[in-house]
This record gives structure tokens, sequence and C-alpha cells, in this order.
């Protein structure tokens, strides 16, 4: 597997287990366990966010470390080949 | 306000063009039980949603249905790269071809555009909640329709996730729909409208 699609996959399972977790305190915004599962889960996402703009790229136009070009415009897109794995 | 991630929130990778797949598929972008009609319709109705909890789950899956608007366009668009003309022509893809080549263009699988009036904001929130049960429904209906047409496994695999995505939405406007009963008189839910009627007080 490469290091970029290793680094994306965290972040979607991570992501994934947020939004599951946020749908569900909509509903129920006092289960006490949802709420450290949410807490958990954010900490685990916000590591596989920031491992992966460190070491593949921006996935957010305000977190953007700037260098010499604005590497934001680089290909792949996300449904462009390759831009999933 | 919105913020974009650059990736998908499910991964769809595929590798074999199929145009006839891509105009069956291609209804879960615009057509009446698609992805764009189920964000459309939840952001919309959240203005006037009375109860917080309710206005959260709306804004919640409103934008949730937008990254599943992405995922379907990224499978019809995969499944309609590299195409020639023959292929398109052998496909019976000419008739979408010719007015859009392979751009995305939210319609049905029918060739019907897409049409504000295939969901409701009606202003009332068991009725809304109730239409929104319903349109979870119906999506899970189509996912199922697509999945007895597709063979390709790269396709199924997004198309399986989406179903079940289907499947937890409705169980949490379920619970909306029970939290706004909770809070209307259970004698009467249709008393008063808690969207409109403000000077009445709930029971």
């Amino acid at each position: 597997m490469s290091e970029r699609k290793a680094l994306l996959n965290r972040l979607n399972e991570t992501s994934f287990a947020v939004d599951e977790a946020v749908l569900f305190l909509d509903t129920h915004p006092c289960d006490k366990e949802a709420l450290c599962y949410y807490k958990e889960c954010a900490a685990m996402r916000e590591e596989a966010l920031k491992e992966y703009e460190k070491n593949i790229g921006p996935m957010q136009r305000n977190y953007i470390e700037v260098c010499d070009v604005w590497n934001w415009v680089n290909d792949p897109w996300p449904w462009e080949k390759g831009g999933n794995c | 306000m919105w913020n974009y991630e650059k990736r998908l929130q499910y991964p769809v990778k595929i590798s074999q063009p199929n145009p006839k797949l891509a105009q069956v598929i291609i209804s879960q972008f615009g057509g009446p039980d698609g992805e764009l009609s189920a964000s459309m319709r939840y952001l919309s109705q959240r203005y006037t949603m009375p109860y917080a909890e309710c206005k959260a789950l709306l804004t919640d899956i409103g934008t949730e249905e937008l990254a599943h608007f992405e995922m379907i366009g990224a499978i019809v668009y995969q499944l309609t790269r590299n195409l020639s003309i023959d292929e398109i022509k052998e496909a019976g893809f000419d008739k979408y071809y010719v007015d859009h080549t392979t751009a995305l263009w939210p319609q049905a699988a029918g060739g019907i555009p897409f049409n504000a009036c295939q969901f409701q904001s009606k202003g009332d929130a068991i009725t809304d909640l109730c239409e929104n049960l319903a349109a979870e429904q119906k999506a899970r209906t189509t996912y199922d329709n697509i999945l007895r047409l597709v063979k390709d496994q790269e396709v199924c695999d997004p198309i399986r996730f989406l179903r079940q995505r289907e499947v937890v939405h409705f169980q949490r406007f379920g619970e909306a729909l029970r939290i706004v009963q909770e809070r209307l008189n259970c004698k009467n839910f249709y008393a008063f409208n808690p969207e409109f009627d403000k000077e009445k007080k709930e029971s």
C-alpha cells in the first residue's frame, strides 16, 4: 500500500467515525458514552488529517502550508484516477 | 458556511468504463430520489424547523448528502472515461452525449432533468420528517435496484456504502420525529404546527 493510500484510508476511516458520532449525538445530545466516543474519534481524525497534510498535500484550503507554488490546485482531485488511493 | 475537503467520503475507484451503467446510476445524481434532491430537501427544511436537535440533524445529513452527490458524480465520471464514439453508440449513450458530451448533468435515468418538485419543504415538522423518512427509503430502494443491475464489484462497493447510509439516516430521522412528537400534545400531535402557530403554547 502506498503511503498516500494508507494515510488517506486512515483519514477516511476516522472521519467516518466522526460523521456517525455527530448524527447520533444530534438526536442523543446527552449520551455520555457517545460524547466520549466523539471526543476519541475527533482526536484520531485530527491526527490523521495533520499526518496527511504534512506528508501528502493540502486537504482543506484553510490549512495550506504556503511554499513557492499554490499546491491546492495539484491533481489528482477526488473524482479522478489516483484521487482515492 | 461550508468547508471542502479534497477527498471522497468513501473511495470510488472504477477501472472498467461502462456507459450503460452510468446512465442508470446518474439517477442518484439528479433523479427524484437522488442525492442532490436529498441535500436540497434537508438544507431547505432546516430554516423553519423549531427544535435544535432537528436543525442540527437536517444540517448534518444535508451536508453528508452533498458528499454523496460528489461520490455519485465520481462513479458516473469514472464509468464514462475514455469512450470511443462506437462505445457511446453501442451503449445507447448517444442521446446523453449529444447534449452533455461526457460532462455531469443532474438528470434521472429516464432523462428527466433535476427539478425542485422532486422534494418538499413544507414548513411543518411532522410533515417534513415523514417526507424525509420516505425519501431515505426511496433512495434505499433505488440503490437496491441499482445493485441488481450491477456485476462490477468496483461499482457495487461504493453503491453499498451509499445504500447503508440511507438506512442510518432513516433511523436518525425516526428519532427526530420522536423528539418532535414528545414535545407536542400526545393526544393530538396536529393540534398546532410548531413551525407556524407560535402564539399557542406547547403542552
